[in-house]
């Protein structure tokens, strides 16, 4: 066989192997949404879940998904940004540093489902925070900060270092240097990764199910003051999330319509996801082209 | 390094001033860099008049690069400098000097033009607001000023807005000079500034320089040889690590004391 066969061969079998995948994801994508999409509607969007009738909705689930992941992302993101800078800014390049990092690899490797029982165990019973949307946050935090350490740490990286000396030559400090240039040059690919770790945290369930717990009580949508349980705002009440949902009614489900509920739920998941993953694209690209052209 | 007996590499030539006639801006004494234990540069014994643009020289890995980072200790992170480095009677390579104070008094040009991700105008702006000055009228006048200085203020001054990502390599070469001098230091270190760009910038750069020499001292690190004689008033040859010939640039291009700078612009190894 001759080199070009060769090369014929394998650009074959790589589109094969490509077009698998593809198929698989629009497959499962498709099913999801030809299932779900016809269950999505203005009343299920909006109105509570019914435990034994048919007609509920899915209204508080969504609402305490977003806001989860405000409350996750309002922890993760200062400390992710911190620990990024420190990593890639400030920290010599030793053992230390390199077992830091090992570390935060670890720890983005772990199974959610761990993550919620340290969470349940940690925040739950020994914090006394109780199923609670705050213990929810916290446990999507350790879930999210290895990874969003990463990938601000990354974003920096990805800054040539002539910038930094070009901000030193002009005799700025180091902390103006990265505040103030290298942090806003690497703000697109930044914003890239807390959108896209949002997708992540929104999707998730395993670390909830112990945490932020698997009831949704009746909200009191007139009342915002955070201080009362039946707030939407209350840190502090159980908040079963989308994700949590639909593990439930596909374990535990006993409303007539269980299958619709989970088949619509599913697609509204997925479609914020989706909405997540192209929102960081469209934010990633127009950042950048803002700042290299006008 | 230290056991080469060789004889032309023993041969050197440094010029010292009088200062009597000449001012000298900066002037390095014993200066020593180390990269952890290997010795980078030894005996860089410079002094550099004032107003005059000096060339330093010499074949890749000759150290010129590492001595110019270190007059405003851009080296500080990255390797040990010894001995001193005079500035207006100060020692600004002791621990106690402001080294950030210290850059504003002596700024720098890289090889590679690195503009900010931001717009021509805050590239030159942004330096200036972080010490504090923030009238809207000034700001504008100095972007105006140090844009002409670097000759191309003609060119950009409608598009002000736009981000310096945009400029062609140049241009944005022309812009890192003008943000350099806009925070009017003393002197400008340039380090290759020309080797990445075209003939036809090259040669506005150059123009550029000469001009600027009547405001700055100019230090320059090329590799090019033309370049050298063509803009600089002095020149330092650099080989292995140490300075083996510094003298005027007419002198060193046409009447070298020293054998291995003979070689060197002659084209025999480099």
């Amino acid at each position: 066989m001759n080199a070009k066969r060769v090369d014929k061969i394998a650009t074959g079998v790589l589109y094969a192997i490509a077009a698998f995948v593809v198929i698989i994801l629009v497959a499962l994508l498709g099913y999801i949404l030809v299932q779900g999409v016809p269950e999505i509607s203005w009343h299920f969007l909006t109105s509570p879940a019914l435990s034994f009738e048919a007609g509920g909705g899915i209204g508080i689930q969504l609402f305490n998904s977003f806001y989860l992941l405000f409350l996750a992302l309002l922890i993760s993101l200062p400390i992710s940004l911190g620990a990024g800078i420190y990593l890639n800014e400030y920290a010599p390049q030793n053992t230390i540093t390199g077992l830091i990092r090992t570390t935060i690899e670890i720890l983005s490797s772990l199974p959610s489902v761990v993550v919620g029982l340290f969470g349940y165990l940690f925040f739950v019973v020994q914090f006394k925070l109780g199923f609670s949307i705050l213990s929810g946050a916290f446990a999507l935090t350790v879930f999210n900060l290895p990874i969003l350490t990463r990938s601000i740490e990354e974003a920096l990286a990805n800054i040539s270092n002539d910038q930094r000396e070009a901000g030193y030559a002009l005799g700025l400090s180091r902390w103006e240097t990265v505040t103030k240039i290298v942090v806003p040059a690497a703000l697109p690919s930044i914003i890239t990764g807390v959108v896209l770790s949002a997708g992540r945290i929104f999707g998730e369930a395993a670390a909830l199910i112990y945490t932020a717990g698997q009831s949704a009580p009746a909200l009191n949508f007139h009342d915002w003051n955070p201080f009362n349980i039946s707030s939407p705002l209350s840190p502090m009440r159980p908040a079963e999330t989308l994700a949590v949902h639909i593990w439930k009614i596909n374990s535990e489900g006993i409303m007539p319509d269980a299958k619709a509920v989970s088949a619509g739920a599913s697609a509204v998941l997925i479609i914020a996801v989706l909405l997540f993953n192209f929102l960081a694209r469209w934010l990633g690209k127009r950042l950048y082209k803002h700042l290299t052209a006008e | 390094m230290a056991d080469n007996t060789n004889l032309t590499t023993s041969q050197r030539n440094i010029l010292k001033f009088d200062p009597k006639d000449h001012e000298i801006a900066l002037s390095t004494e014993d200066l020593h860099v180390f990269y952890g234990k290997t010795e980078g540069i030894s005996e860089g014994d410079l002094q550099f008049e004032r107003y005059k643009i000096s060339a330093l020289i010499g074949p890749s890995g000759s150290g010129k690069s590492t001595y110019l980072r270190s007059l405003n200790r851009m080296n500080d992170r990255i390797a040990t400098v010894k001995g001193k480095i005079m500035y207006r009677g100060l020692d600004i390579n002791s621990n106690d000097i402001d080294v950030y104070e210290m850059r504003r008094h002596i700024g720098m040009v890289f090889q590679r033009p690195n503009p900010f991700a931001k717009s021509i105008y805050e590239n030159i702006a942004f330096a200036l607001r972080q010490r504090g000055m923030n009238k809207k009228q000034d700001l504008d006048e100095i972007v105006e000023r140090s844009l002409r200085q670097a000759a191309m203020w003609d060119q950009v001054k409608d598009d002000l807005n736009k981000s310096a990502l945009a400029l062609s390599g140049g241009q944005q070469q022309r812009l890192c000079i003008a943000r350099a001098i806009a925070i009017k230091p003393d002197i400008l270190l340039l380090d290759e500034p020309a080797s990445a760009l075209d003939p036809v910038s090259t040669s506005q750069i150059e123009d550029t320089l000469l001009e600027l020499k009547q405001n700055y001292t100019i230090i320059i690190v090329t590799h090019n040889m033309q370049q050298a004689s063509r803009i600089s008033d002095y020149t330092a040859f650099f080989n292995l690590g140490k300075v083996l010939e510094y003298a005027e640039t007419g002198d060193i291009f046409t009447n070298p004391k020293v054998d291995l700078t003979n070689d060197y612009i002659s084209g025999n190894f480099g």
